[in-house]
């Protein structure tokens, strides 16, 4: 991939800001996202909240379901692609996708090495807990992060420690001497150029979404509030009473995230949320695949 | 004093009010129809065309801006800004409609279609250019629409009476040049 068409996959993520990218499984919800407003689907079989349940392996999406959602909207389509699983990220470069996430969601495909993004053209979006997560993906060439949050549980918890700890460490680089700045690197584990960048900018240096276990208006205005520039959300639409309100209601709740009145109207009579189960009651952690 | 008024209901609002800020102007981010009062300038952003046309309605944005577009205040669009604007949208639905042009939506294919590109625009010369899953104008509907640029043939960029539509992004390059013409700065 050529620094032209890197920085023009990292300004797709930029026109993606204060959206809503929403987990779809057939054309009819991805019509129904498109018309609440989403900025982006994410098309795949199953919802996190299903994997959970069924269990087993869990892999890309079949492509024809995905070119069908490709042809139901006209806004960016994404899909997940296994952690290191270079192969079925080239299938869905194949099939013009318009973001591949590559997903802790889906059962990793290798648990030591993740795709050298920088050999596709399309671009990926990145789960990550913290600043070094965020900046090794980057360094491979993600040109967007989300954080990893817990996926199919409508728990927000993680989703807030990821972003709150990314913040701090951010905070923490800006307000570094620059002769600190090669320890940070070597304890990140990062390259140096990265580190400069985030201590300069005092932000990543693509765009931070988040993601994982974000259920209602008022979860994912708490969430822009703490730093996302927009928020993905998974199961929390279609495992509810009422996705088209849900999705809607989310949709205005992210564009106006400080406006307490408009999110108090927003929340009211949403119908039945996400059941959603708590961090510790579930066997297995997401968000520790791939760091 | 300008007041520039910046749609900030979704997409790359932040990119075009630094270029704002940089040249001094003093700008407010229209998220509710009481930000739009006073503004006497006004930029409409890339981002996803459906998402904010679905957003002008639901925040009742629409109704204020739309007066003073027809009001005559300058505005300048950009990608999704184009769409909003346009009387024809292929492959989607219009909202302002009330630039005599033709547009096409996500008219160079998905994300592997988005380039880069040199060229003038209008008077402004070597401009660069970002096109991220652009539209262009397949049709001039009036006389009084200027072309500013054609690039491989298509057009992406116009004039017309104090709109100013763009199928490209300058907010997203370091080049002030269009955002300075466009606030006669």
């Amino acid at each position: 991939m050529d620094a032209d068409r890197y920085a023009l996959n990292k300004e797709l993520a930029q026109m993606l800001k204060g959206g809503v990218i929403m987990d779809v499984t057939t054309p009819e919800q991805a019509k129904i996202a498109e018309a609440a407003g989403a900025c982006a689907v994410m098309a795949l079989e199953r919802i996190p909240a299903d994997i959970r349940a069924a269990g087993g392996v869990s892999r890309m999406s079949d492509p024809a379901m995905i070119r069908g959602i490709q042809e139901a909207v006209t806004i960016p389509v994404m899909a997940k692609c296994r952690i290191g699983h270079f192969a079925e990220a080239q299938i869905l470069e194949a099939i013009e996708i318009d973001y591949i996430d590559e997903s802790e969601v889906l059962s990793p495909a290798d648990d030591v090495f993740h795709i050298d993004k920088t050999a596709f053209k399309v671009p990926f979006v990145c789960g990550a807990r913290d600043l070094g997560e965020a900046l090794r993906r980057i360094a491979e060439g993600a040109s967007m992060i989300r954080t990893k949050g817990e996926p199919g549980t409508g728990d927000v918890v993680q989703a807030v420690r990821h972003m709150r700890k990314m913040q701090q460490e951010i905070a923490r680089i800006a307000s570094m001497r620059t002769d600190e700045l090669y320890e940070a690197a070597k304890e990140l584990r990062v390259p140096y150029s990265l580190v400069e960048y985030v201590h300069e900018h005092h932000k990543l240096p693509v765009v931070n979404f988040a993601a994982g276990g974000i259920a209602t208006p008022a979860d994912a205005a708490l969430m822009m509030q703490l730093g996302a520039e927009g928020v993905f959300v998974g199961s929390g639409i279609f495992k509810s009473g009422n996705p088209e309100k849900r999705a809607s209601a989310i949709v205005k709740a992210v564009a106006d995230f400080r406006n307490a009145p408009l999110l108090a109207e927003l929340s009211a009579n949403l119908g039945e949320a996400m059941v959603g189960i708590n961090e510790n009651e579930i066997a297995l952690l997401m968000a520790e695949r791939g760091k | 004093m300008m007041r520039v008024g910046i749609l900030a209901v979704q997409g790359a609002f932040a990119e075009h009010a630094a270029c704002t800020e940089k040249l001094g102007a003093a700008y407010v981010l229209l998220r509710k129809p009481e930000d739009a009062a006073g503004i006497d300038h006004l930029i409409l952003p890339g981002g996803e065309s459906t998402t904010q046309r679905k957003l002008l309605h639901d925040t009742g944005l629409f109704s204020p801006l739309q007066e003073k577009i027809k009001a005559g205040i300058p505005v300048l669009a950009t990608c999704a800004g184009l769409i909003l604007l346009a009387k024809e949208v292929s492959g989607g639905e219009g909202c302002f409609s009330v630039l005599p042009v033709k547009v096409q939506r996500n008219a160079y294919g998905r994300q592997l279609g988005s380039f880069s590109a040199v060229g003038d625009v209008g008077d402004i010369s070597g401009y660069p250019m970002r096109f991220i899953r652009a539209p262009y104008v397949t049709e001039v509907l009036s006389d009084a629409v200027q072309v500013l640029n054609e690039t491989d043939g298509r057009i992406t960029a116009v004039r017309y009476q104090d709109l100013t539509a763009l199928s490209f992004h300058p907010e997203l390059t370091d080049d002030l040049r269009i955002h300075r013409e466009f606030l006669g700065l």
